[in-house]
């Protein structure tokens, strides 16, 4: 294989393809993972004992099911979910594909986040909301969740970093994005450059999305 | 209150007048890992009257908590029946529940407001809960900030409030929707004296001009003595003393409640202090005043003609009555001072702390003041 450096008017176009993908896939799997994280997370922590929907059935498959899943490294767990993708996306190559088990992935780390940060919650402010009347579900998502609420951007913030590194080893598997990029035209073509540019823009893209959510976690906290 | 282990025809008939009423109730929560099963609250019963102030004093653990959860149903009782306006707390579902917790307002030791809401916010949302009109809301939310004196404060998150401010929200709150009952779970207790007793203003201005029933849970026998019109004492989850607050601490029946009393009045002297107070001369009498108060001592003086000092005691109030005991110094002849003594006796309990090893026993001050 022949190892040009770096041609940035052919490869030029391809990283910025690259940087659109890995941002369609991590804001896709934060979105679609992020609520489904949420809702998992809140189920995981109302169904513990002696919170608002104890359950011990739900809550003991439930976390088994996150905690068979969660240790999974991620590089075998794209492969081994491929059937699954298949089946939803059609195809086991790509951006869309990756987002498969980028998602299934999120989702349950998110839970996990999600229902450490509600346990937090001080039982005495769900016990008043109670006493006020209001309903169980009300309870958890009107007071529980949005006192939490700080804890839990910051949670997303840290999902967020993860889901990018994530994307990039999607990238290994056909997923495109800058994971794909680096592993294409700096690791099998031997340039240091393509590498050091991805890196530079993964360390970018991270530290904004990191600013950010550090903002709204101190404006939420500062109440 | 009166013990509810009444004929049923009395009960069927005066229900009504009840706000809370618990027959044979007993709350155990089942083993677990850590621990074996705990009766948190054993064989209670017991009846809150519409419109009065009922303390339950006891120490931690004694399963105050407990009982007052099962008046809204925060607890379910797992044996006898906990009725709470009229509504059977053990048998309700989950939305006959919910309409009862409407009607009853609580209050918390650490407060517990939503730090995520305003003050206005956290008024707002048992309405909000109750689902009241905004404007009405608005209106509510106004005239209760102003009962409890926080209307410049309506905009503030609650993480900027002191503890007494912090409380006022909580009993904002608990009173928004009108109800009928407020629990107050060791409302004070995290609050410093001076705090404590304007919140114990607040609580009896909303009895007063509200006309609310309210249940407060204490380990502070001064909450009971400056608030409550009845009181229950609890000790490891069963009712030891019970009945008119004033009743329960001047005549205790049970060895809980003498210690209350004991912690709250300094009691008879003794040790370095009885010594201290011997050393100076003349004869010492400890006197407990309760409905025999202070002046009918100084009558008693007065008749023998003698003179007492108080030298060392404490009297308490309970809501407006004395209740306490007074050592006084009495010069006199030894003659003079064992006719006073008498006299004393066959009125209130009265102990000469100098002369009698035991100074709390009755049974020895009656043995000397006969011989």
């Amino acid at each position: 294989m022949i190892a040009p450096a770096a041609d940035w008017d052919v490869i030029g176009p391809v990283l910025g393809q690259s940087v659109v993908e890995t941002v369609w896939m991590t804001a896709v799997t934060l979105l679609i993972g992020g609520v489904a994280g949420l809702v998992l997370g809140a189920a995981l922590y109302s169904t513990r004992r002696g919170n608002l929907f104890e359950n011990a059935v739900v809550f003991g498959v439930l976390n088994v099911l996150v905690n068979i899943i969660r240790p999974i490294p991620f590089i075998i767990f794209l492969t081994a979910v491929g059937p699954l993708t298949k089946v939803v996306a059609g195809t086991t190559l790509g951006t869309t594909a990756a987002i498969v088990p980028m998602t299934i992935m999120a989702t349950v780390v998110i839970a996990r986040v999600v229902e450490q940060n509600l346990v937090s919650v001080d039982p005495g402010i769900v016990e008043a909301a109670r006493a006020s009347g209001a309903r169980r579900l009300a309870v958890l998502f009107g007071v529980v969740i949005p006192e939490a609420l700080a804890q839990l951007v910051l949670g997303y913030v840290f999902m967020f970093v993860a889901v990018v590194d994530m994307s990039a080893m999607a990238g290994y598997i056909g997923g495109g994005g800058l994971g794909n990029f680096a592993i294409i035209y700096g690791y099998q073509q031997f340039d240091p450059a393509a590498t050091w540019v991805t890196v530079a823009i993964i360390v970018v893209i991270v530290q904004v999305g990191q600013l950010f959510g550090n903002w709204l976690a101190g404006r939420i906290v500062r109440r | 209150m009166v013990r509810s282990k009444t004929a049923s025809a009395v009960e069927e008939s005066s229900t009504a007048d009840f706000a809370v009423v618990f027959d044979s109730v007993g709350k155990e929560f089942p083993a677990r890992r850590s621990r074996g099963a705990i009766r948190a609250v054993d064989d209670v019963s017991l009846r809150v009257p519409r419109g009065r102030i009922v303390g339950v004093i006891g120490y931690s653990g004694a399963g105050k908590s407990t009982l007052v959860r099962m008046i809204n149903g925060l607890e379910k009782p797992t044996s006898g029946t906990v009725s709470t306006l009229g509504v059977d707390v053990g048998a309700a579902d989950e939305a006959a529940l919910r309409a009862l917790r409407g009607r009853i307002g609580m209050v918390f030791q650490q407060f517990n407001l939503f730090s995520s809401r305003t003050v206005r916010g956290n008024i707002a949302y048992p309405l909000k809960v109750a689902g009241w009109p905004k404007e009405r809301i608005a209106a509510r939310v106004a005239e209760l900030l102003d009962f409890v004196g926080l209307a410049d404060k309506a905009d503030q998150f609650p993480r900027r409030l002191s503890g007494g401010q912090k409380q006022r929200v909580g009993i904002a709150r608990a009173l928004a929707t009108n109800p009928d009952i407020l629990l107050a779970d060791e409302a004070t207790s995290a609050l410093d004296p001076q705090t404590t007793r304007d919140i114990l203003d607040l609580l009896a201005r909303a009895n007063r001009e509200l006309g609310i029933t309210i249940v407060v849970i204490t380990h502070q026998i001064s909450v009971v003595h400056e608030l409550c019109d009845e009181v229950i004492v609890m000790e490891q989850g069963r009712i030891v003393d019970e009945g008119d607050t004033y009743r329960v601490f001047a005549h205790p029946t049970a060895s809980l409640t003498s210690r209350f009393v004991s912690d709250a009045t300094q009691g008879v002297p003794r040790g370095d202090v009885l010594e201290a107070l011997s050393r100076s001369g003349g004869a010492l009498l400890s006197v407990d005043v309760n409905e025999f108060t202070s002046e009918d001592v100084e009558t008693v003086f007065a008749q023998h003609g003698v003179r007492g000092v108080v030298v060392f005691g404490g009297v308490t109030d309970i809501r407006g009555r004395q209740l306490g005991t007074l050592t006084y110094r009495v010069n006199a002849t030894e003659d003079a001072v064992g006719a006073v003594f008498a006299d004393l006796a066959a009125r209130t309990r009265v102990v000469r702390p100098d002369r009698q090893r035991d100074a709390w026993s009755d049974a020895d001050a009656a043995e000397e003041a006969a011989s």
